[in-house]
This record gives C-alpha cells, sequence and structure tokens, in this order.
C-alpha cells in the first residue's frame, strides 16, 4: 500500500514537472504568444464580421446572435487548436530540442506526462480562449448576451477537453512517425473535427453521412452546450443531453489516445525516429 | 591487514554486487528503401551482445561510428537485469536507478540550467522543495557559476552545457549511469573537467558507470575494462593492458585494429547506412 501511494506521489510529482516544464517554455516565449494571439483575433474578426456582411448585403438575419454563434465557434477553433499544439509538441518541441529520449527514458508513466501536458494545455488555452472570447465579444463587437450562463459554458468546454485531449494524443504521435509533415497533420484533425461538429452552422446542414460523423465528434456537444449556455441560459441541468456523450466520449478516446500513443513510441523507437535528425 | 592477507586479496579477486547483467541484447532498425531497391531493409545494430559489470565498475565501450555503442543504451531484444531488476517487466524500477549523458547537451534551450534541472528532477519524483537547494548545491559542485544559473541554455558554451547535463544526472542519485559519448565535440580543458568529474560521481557515490565512446585516451583512462564492439558484435572486454597483450599491441588503437581488421578512424562506405540508424 505505502509503496502505491509512494509510486502515485512520484507520478503527479512528475505530472506536475511537465506543467513546470510548459510554464517555463511558455514564459520565454511569450512575445511570439502575444503575435499568435493577434493573429487569432483577426482570424476570429474575419469570420464574426461575415454576419454583418451579410445583413449590409440585405439580408434579413438578427445580427447579434448571428455574431455571437460565429464568434462562439471560432472561440472553439482556436481553444481546440491550442489543445493539439501543445499535445503535438509532447513528441515535436522535444525532438527538435533533442530532449526525447531523456523523456522517454524517465521513470514516468505516459499516462501521467500526457496527462501534465493536457493539463496546461487546458489551463492555457482556457485562459487564453476567454480573453479571445472577452476582446472580441465586449471590444470589438460590444454584443448583449443578457441570458449568458458563463459557469456552465466552462464546465461543458472542461468536460469536452477530456475528450480533446484524447484525440490530441492520437494526433501527437504524427511526429513521430513523420517528423517532417506529422505536426501540419494536426491541424488537418482539427479541421475535420470541427467541420462535421457545427462549428459556424447548424449540425442539420450538413449532408446526412456527415451528420453521422458528428454524433461521435464531441465538438458537436461542446459548442451545443456553449450556445446553449451563452444563447439562451441554459444551466447544468439543461445540458445534460450535452454533457453526458462527452463523458462517454472521454472515457473511450482517452485510453484510446494512451494505447495509440504506445504503439507510435514502440515504432519511432524501432525506426530510430527519436533522434533529432530523423 | 597482514601481508598474506594483502598477497590473497592480490589474487582472489573481490566478489562486489553485479549491477548489470545484459545477455544477448539485440536491436535491429527497419527503414523503406527508395529507388531501385524499393521495400523494407533491416539493419542489425546490436547482434547478441552478453556482458555483465560489477557494481562501482566503469566498462568503456569502443567501436566506430555506426557500431552500435549508442544503441547498447536502448535494446529492444534479449534480456538485461539492473541490479536484480528485469528491464522489461520492472522497468519503472530500472529507470529510477539509472541516468544518462549523451552526446548532444539535451536541454530546452531557451529555459535556464536551473529551470532544465528542476523540472526533470520532478520526472524522478523529487518535488520543488527537495530540489530547491540540492540543484545549486549540484551547479555548484560542477563549477557552474552562481551568476548564470538563471540565464538561458543556449547562451553557455557546450562543455558548461555538457557539466550542467552531468549535474543533471547525478541530481537523482543514479546507481548506474549512462554516458554516451559525453566529452565529444568538447575542448581540451572542458574535457578535462568533465573527466575529472566523472571520475569523483565514481568515488563519491559508487557509480556503476557505462561509457560509450570512441576516444581511446579517455576509455583507457576512466574504465576498468574496455570492451570492442563491431558492426553490432562485442569482440573483447578486459582490462586494456590485458587487451593489448592479448592482441599483441603496444597501444588501445592497434589492438582495435587487431580485433576488428580495420583501422579505429577507418569509415567505410558499408557503414553508411548503420550510421543513419544508429
Amino acid at each position: 500500500m505505502r509503496a502505491l501511494v509512494s509510486t502515485m506521489r512520484a507520478e503527479l510529482v512528475g505530472a506536475g514537472g511537465v506543467v513546470e516544464r510548459n510554464y517555463y517554455l511558455t514564459k520565454r516565449y511569450i512575445w511570439w504568444d502575444v503575435a499568435w494571439f493577434l493573429w487569432t483575433v483577426a482570424n476570429t474578426l474575419t469570420i464574426v464580421f461575415i454576419a454583418k456582411g451579410i445583413e449590409a448585403s440585405g439580408g434579413t438575419l438578427d445580427v447579434n446572435t448571428t455574431m455571437t454563434t460565429l464568434l462562439i465557434g471560432a472561440v472553439v477553433w482556436a481553444y481546440l487548436g491550442i489543445l493539439f499544439e501543445f499535445l503535438m509538441e509532447t513528441v515535436a518541441w522535444e525532438r527538435w530540442e533533442g530532449t526525447i529520449e531523456y523523456t522517454f527514458m524517465a521513470p514516468l508513466s505516459r499516462a501521467m506526462h500526457l496527462a501534465g501536458q493536457g493539463v496546461f494545455a487546458i489551463l492555457y488555452g482556457l485562459l487564453r480562449a476567454t480573453f479571445l472570447f472577452c476582446v472580441c465579444a465586449f471590444l470589438f463587437f460590444n454584443l448583449e448576451m443578457p441570458d449568458a450562463q458563463y459557469f456552465p459554458a466552462f464546465v461543458v468546454l472542461l468536460v469536452a477537453s477530456i475528450s480533446f485531449i484524447g484525440i490530441g494524443m492520437m494526433m501527437s504521435v504524427l511526429p513521430l512517425i513523420s517528423p517532417e509533415k506529422g505536426t501540419q497533420l494536426g491541424f488537418v484533425a482539427q479541421g475535420t473535427l470541427l467541420v462535421v461538429s457545427g462549428v459556424y452552422y447548424p449540425v442539420s446542414v450538413l449532408p446526412e453521412w456527415m451528420q453521422w460523423i458528428a454524433k461521435i465528434s464531441p465538438a458537436t456537444y461542446a459548442l451545443d452546450g456553449i450556445r446553449g449556455a451563452i444563447l439562451d441560459g441554459e444551466g447544468l441541468s439543461a445540458m445534460w443531453d450535452d454533457i453526458w456523450p462527452l463523458l462517454v466520449i472521454g472515457v473511450v478516446s482517452v485510453p484510446l489516445g494512451l494505447w495509440v500513443f504506445a504503439r507510435g513510441e514502440q515504432y519511432a523507437k524501432k525506426h530510430g525516429k527519436l533522434k533529432r535528425s530523423g | 591487514m597482514s601481508d598474506v592477507e594483502e598477497e590473497v586479496m592480490k589474487v582472489v579477486p573481490v566478489r562486489r554486487e553485479v549491477a548489470v547483467d545484459v545477455r544477448e541484447l539485440r536491436k535491429e532498425f527497419r527503414r523503406k528503401d527508395v529507388g531501385r531497391r524499393r521495400g523494407k531493409r533491416t539493419r542489425v545494430a546490436l547482434d547478441g551482445v552478453t556482458f555483465t559489470m560489477e557494481r562501482g565498475e566503469t566498462v568503456a565501450i569502443l567501436g566506430q561510428n555506426g557500431s552500435g555503442k549508442s544503441t547498447l543504451l536502448l535494446p529492444d531484444g534479449g534480456s538485461a537485469r539492473i541490479f536484480g531488476h528485469d528491464a522489461v517487466s520492472e522497468s519503472r524500477a530500472v529507470r529510477r536507478l539509472v541516468n544518462r549523458v549523451s552526446v548532444e547537451a539535451s536541454f530546452f534551450k531557451k529555459m535556464s540550467a536551473a529551470e532544465n534541472l528542476g523540472y526533470a528532477a520532478r520526472y524522478y519524483g523529487m518535488t520543488a522543495r527537495q530540489t530547491k537547494d540540492e540543484i545549486p548545491a549540484i551547479l555548484g559542485r560542477v563549477g557552474f557559476p552562481a551568476d548564470r544559473r538563471n540565464e538561458p541554455m543556449e547562451n553557455l558554451s557546450r562543455g558548461m552545457q555538457q557539466k550542467v547535463a552531468l549535474a543533471r544526472a547525478l541530481l537523482t542519485s543514479p546507481v548506474l549511469l549512462l554516458l554516451d559519448e559525453p566529452t565529444t565535440g568538447l575542448d581540451p580543458r572542458s574535457k578535462l573537467e568533465v573527466q575529472e568529474f566523472i571520475r569523483e560521481i565514481r568515488s563519491l557515490h559508487d557509480s556503476t558507470i557505462l561509457l560509450c565512446t570512441h576516444d581511446l585516451d579517455e576509455a583507457e583512462a576512466l574504465a576498468e575494462r574496455v570492451g570492442i564492439l563491431d558492426r553490432g558484435a562485442l569482440l573483447a572486454l578486459e582490462p586494456a593492458d590485458d587487451l593489448k597483450r592479448r592482441y599483441g599491441c603496444g597501444t588501445l588503437e592497434e589492438a582495435f585494429f587487431a580485433a576488428t581488421g580495420r583501422a579505429f578512424e577507418a569509415e567505410e562506405d558499408e557503414d553508411d547506412d548503420r550510421e543513419v540508424f544508429a
């Protein structure tokens, strides 16, 4: 029993080490992150302005609601981008710095290693997503959200993050398989996930086969839940229909992500792909 | 101790604890062929390597580039017991006992020496409280200037970075230290300083050291036994003087030539593939 407690303690300290390392790195590269944030704001604005453009060209729509709907889609897109970026970096950045063999040799389980990476990604992603939402909603567009329930929206995003991390773990093996092109494929996964999930439109407008895929995408329930909380003022109890599928997908995707990562790690060791030179 | 006892001690070797016991180590790399010879090729980097090391012993493994020295530290076949623990079924216990210094100083270059040591120690279950005093002390012992502790690693010389790598390895009190060409690329002064520190680690910490190198002088100066690894096979493993005697040579370089049939510095075309993998 004592040995188990000691092992668990060491594992938690190790996961904390991953969070600590990412904190140091974020601090060192903070101005690059500021520049990247400006790009994210610009990208979000181009999407949200579409609603104003439709109105200006004679279309009839509730501009405030449409802009908020688009903004939520853009913020979730950006959030998912941050999560995937950090998880993809689990391998890519360490490989570039030449630390990956050292890390893989340390007595830290891969599950806790990836959990540490995921926890930092969620914390940093939530911070950035909140900031992005506030800057665009209140600074640029002065959007009105009289019924908004922010706490339930946060809860849905947090629960969805478990599934996102699971999917991110699967994606993070790509740089192990292809050091040159693997990281870019993360964007493909991000785009594919969101396009079927109704990122800027209702899922009902998609072809039927895409709607079937939407049912197993955690982003579908995350977007639906957040929009329900922000636009319709839904509380946690009203959002249960979105939360339970997220929990189920999370329970499946995290172990699956760990399994896929373990296979990728084995492949990389077998093919000598852990070294910087490729 | 009486004169008789002294004589007996000279003749009868002292039985020490077996630290490393490896049998039939194998490592293969697979690579896809392009061009005319399409298909998959397998290259054997380690071919049935067997040896033991006693606690506190330093063993140097000599070999050309691509001979399999580095992969000796990352086998994927055979059996290895480290201080009685099976390297596969008890990998967590083994990883706690082992640390490594590689030819490249593997660090996050934007982070400082103190930050790099801090997060790496967490992977071994050491808390911030434990490392608060330990890190400055250990950096001081390797001669690292106190006023540069918080400077990014990228500002440090190669020699300085390698000292930090040794400090990082020592921080976790490893009983088995794997040194993969630790002085390659260092200027003569840094090289001597690092070698001196390795001697100190051995004498003060009773660490068992496996040194992979292609520096003959270093092997002779630091190791009690020297092994010759050629094309994945361990041709000999004995004290440097015995090696010279066995092959009737005056120097280790000549002994290497006699054992392998090739000059130590020679690079053969047929080794090109090995170098890519190893």
